[in-house]
């Protein structure tokens, strides 16, 4: 295992490095005048790490899995596929985000390069087999997010939504952490290998509180409930690009970090977490649902909408079985799809003036004016809802699928009936746009960038999707080998 | 003569101090970071503890890095918190209420 392996199988995270202290320097020397051209070379670089984590993934798929610095980060098929979905969702991000910042003249270099940073974060969460590495990770991706909430210095609801960001994330890690050193000494090993060896020799009880607190923090990242609580404040007070980013990046990193948590060092206490797992699901998916309900705020419907579908994914979870780790996957990128495009055209609705819109009242009648928007929207809504014959169906579809087969029939029943309660709110929102009358002045305009963002989203949910359950079913289930050895 | 126990007792002490210190707290945002740097420390003295015990490097060299971690925490933490305060003129914890739904 030598420094140039290693060197490879991290060279995703490694030239993102490189690239943001670059782009660092770049941005001190040419000031707001370069946040062009910054921007310009975060998305190539996060396009080219995608390419090279496409590689790794085949790589790792046809021979062995590669394993760096002393097995402290494995380029696995698993981590390979979810570092595609994270570099995705931050180019797609990072391409829409400039005109939100132009029309309050705060566009800054520093934007682009903090999600540079982040993105290497989330890739070694995606990624790490060792509690260290795990947790630098974390604090990485975490701390960028934390200035990203609060960007928009001079808006008190930024800088509110970065401070709640700020110290319940902090508390989360914290968690975390007091979690990762009771495993530490109970274990003797930050190495998730091990870990599982001596947990296999004796689980005792102190290892059962690290167990639970990892697993507590861990769901706070993911915001499942009941530590949900900041996802719809963060949401509505960061500013909307941030929140379209929220939403899906850090959201994959931190459930890909939790399945491979649940899949490898713990894989042989699923009795331990299972029921942590199952509780965290079903609360997640009914008080995601009934949450939306009231909101007038879009943004705050799409926290809760996030919430919902995190109850879904941890379903899949729950059923601990290689086709239930598939099912999470073939959900995740379903998940980043339908969340990227909604939260595009969101991004679309301006009025006249460039002012970005998002309340109900602001939507009502959109149908008219902005037709193409509007029916956009209601193809992610109801995929969103799970109706088919869109592919958020099949998200839906593959992990009840894995809970039945894992003979968790109530579970199964459950979200499905629960489900229900979830289109209810997404049905409103396509009511508003069709059939209320109009109020609201918005722009007609929107730059092609937005609409080429939107159209690919809306095409991978739309019934076309259905020619890619296969791809995604093999590369699912080549992620999910990754634990074969495992299970 | 102290051994592991009291170790993990002054940390698992700790901990909940840091913990209630963000919950109870009433007061401003600067004793939240404070109670976030005890929550830290809580989990340092586990980790030193723990690789003395067990001969192992391995938790001193994470105590490092979590030591490294906090200084940057606490860095972010104070500058968002400067930002806020230009904008609302106010740290009190009542007073961080914009958002509600």
């Amino acid at each position: 295992m030598n420094l140039a392996s290693s060197l490879y199988f991290t060279g995703a995270e490694v030239g993102l490095s490189i690239v943001g202290l670059v782009l660092l320097l770049v941005s001190a020397w040419g000031g707001p005048r370069s946040a062009r051209l910054v921007t310009i070379l975060a998305v190539s670089a996060l396009v080219g790490a995608t390419l090279f984590s496409g590689h790794l993934f085949d790589l790792a798929a046809s021979e062995t899995a590669g394993r760096a610095f002393g097995d402290l980060y494995r380029a696995d098929t698993f981590g390979s596929f979810a570092k595609i979905l994270i570099y995705l969702a931050t180019t797609a991000v990072l391409m829409v985000t400039p005109r939100f910042f132009d029309q309050r003249g705060a566009y800054r270099p520093e934007y682009p390069v903090l999600m540079l940073f982040n993105a290497v974060g989330m890739g070694m969460m995606a990624s790490a087999t060792d509690l260290m590495t795990l947790y630098i990770g974390l604090e990485m991706s975490s701390l960028s997010s934390y200035v990203l909430a609060s960007f928009l210095r001079n808006d008190t609801r930024s800088a509110e939504a970065g401070l709640k960001y700020f110290v319940l994330g902090a508390l989360a890690s914290g968690i975390i952490l007091y979690g990762v050193s009771l495993v530490y000494g109970f274990t003797g090993s930050t190495n998730y290998e091990g870990i599982r060896a001596a947990f296999a020799v004796e689980f005792s009880a102190g290892a059962l509180f690290g167990v639970v607190f990892v697993l507590a923090g861990l769901a706070f990242k993911v915001s499942a409930v009941p530590f949900h609580m900041w996802t719809p404040d963060v949401y509505e007070g960061a500013p909307t690009p941030v929140t379209a980013f929220f939403a899906t990046a850090p959201k994959v990193a931190a459930m890909a970090m939790l399945v491979r948590m649940a899949m490898e060092p713990f894989a042989g206490e699923v009795d331990a977490w299972r029921q942590i797992v199952i509780f965290a699901a079903l609360a997640s998916i009914v008080v995601g649902a009934l949450g939306a309900i009231g909101q007038q705020n879009l943004k705050r419907l799409l926290a809760y909408s996030s919430i919902n579908n995190v109850g879904f994914i941890l379903i899949g979870l729950a059923a601990a079985t290689p086709a239930g780790v598939a099912g999470v996957m073939t959900y995740l990128a379903i998940y980043v799809a339908m969340t990227v495009g909604s939260f595009t055209a969101l991004l679309m609705l301006r009025d006249p003036m460039g002012q970005n819109l998002e309340t109900f009242d602001d939507i009502a009648g959109l149908s008219t004016k902005r037709p193409a928007l509007a029916w956009c929207l209601l193809a992610l809504m109801f995929s969103l809802a799970g109706i088919p014959p869109l592919f958020g169906f099949w998200g839906k579809f593959v992990v009840f699928q894995a809970a039945v087969q894992a003979d968790l029939v109530a579970l199964a029943a459950i979200g499905i009936a629960a489900s229900v309660i979830g289109a209810f709110y997404y049905i409103k929102f396509v009511k508003v746009m069709f059939f209320d009358d109009a109020t609201r002045e918005v722009e007609t305009e929107s730059p092609i960038g937005h609409w080429i963002v939107l159209g690919l989203s809306v095409a991978i949910i739309s019934p076309l999707g259905y020619f890619l359950t296969i791809p995604l079913g093999d590369w699912s289930a080549a992620a999910a080998a990754s634990f074969a050895a495992a299970m | 003569m102290i051994g592991i126990e009291h170790y993990i007792v002054v940390s698992a002490i700790l901990f909940v101090l840091g913990v209630l210190g963000i919950f109870l707290n009433r007061k401003n945002i600067i004793v939240i970071l404070m109670a976030i740097e005890l929550i830290l420390l809580a989990v340092n003295i586990n980790l030193v503890a723990f690789s003395a015990f067990l001969g192992d490097l391995v938790g001193q060299i994470f105590a490092m890095f979590v030591l490294t971690v906090a200084a940057g925490e606490a860095a972010i933490g104070l500058a968002i918190l400067v930002i806020y305060f230009r904008g609302r003129g106010t740290i009190a914890v009542d007073d961080v209420d914009r958002l509600r739904g």
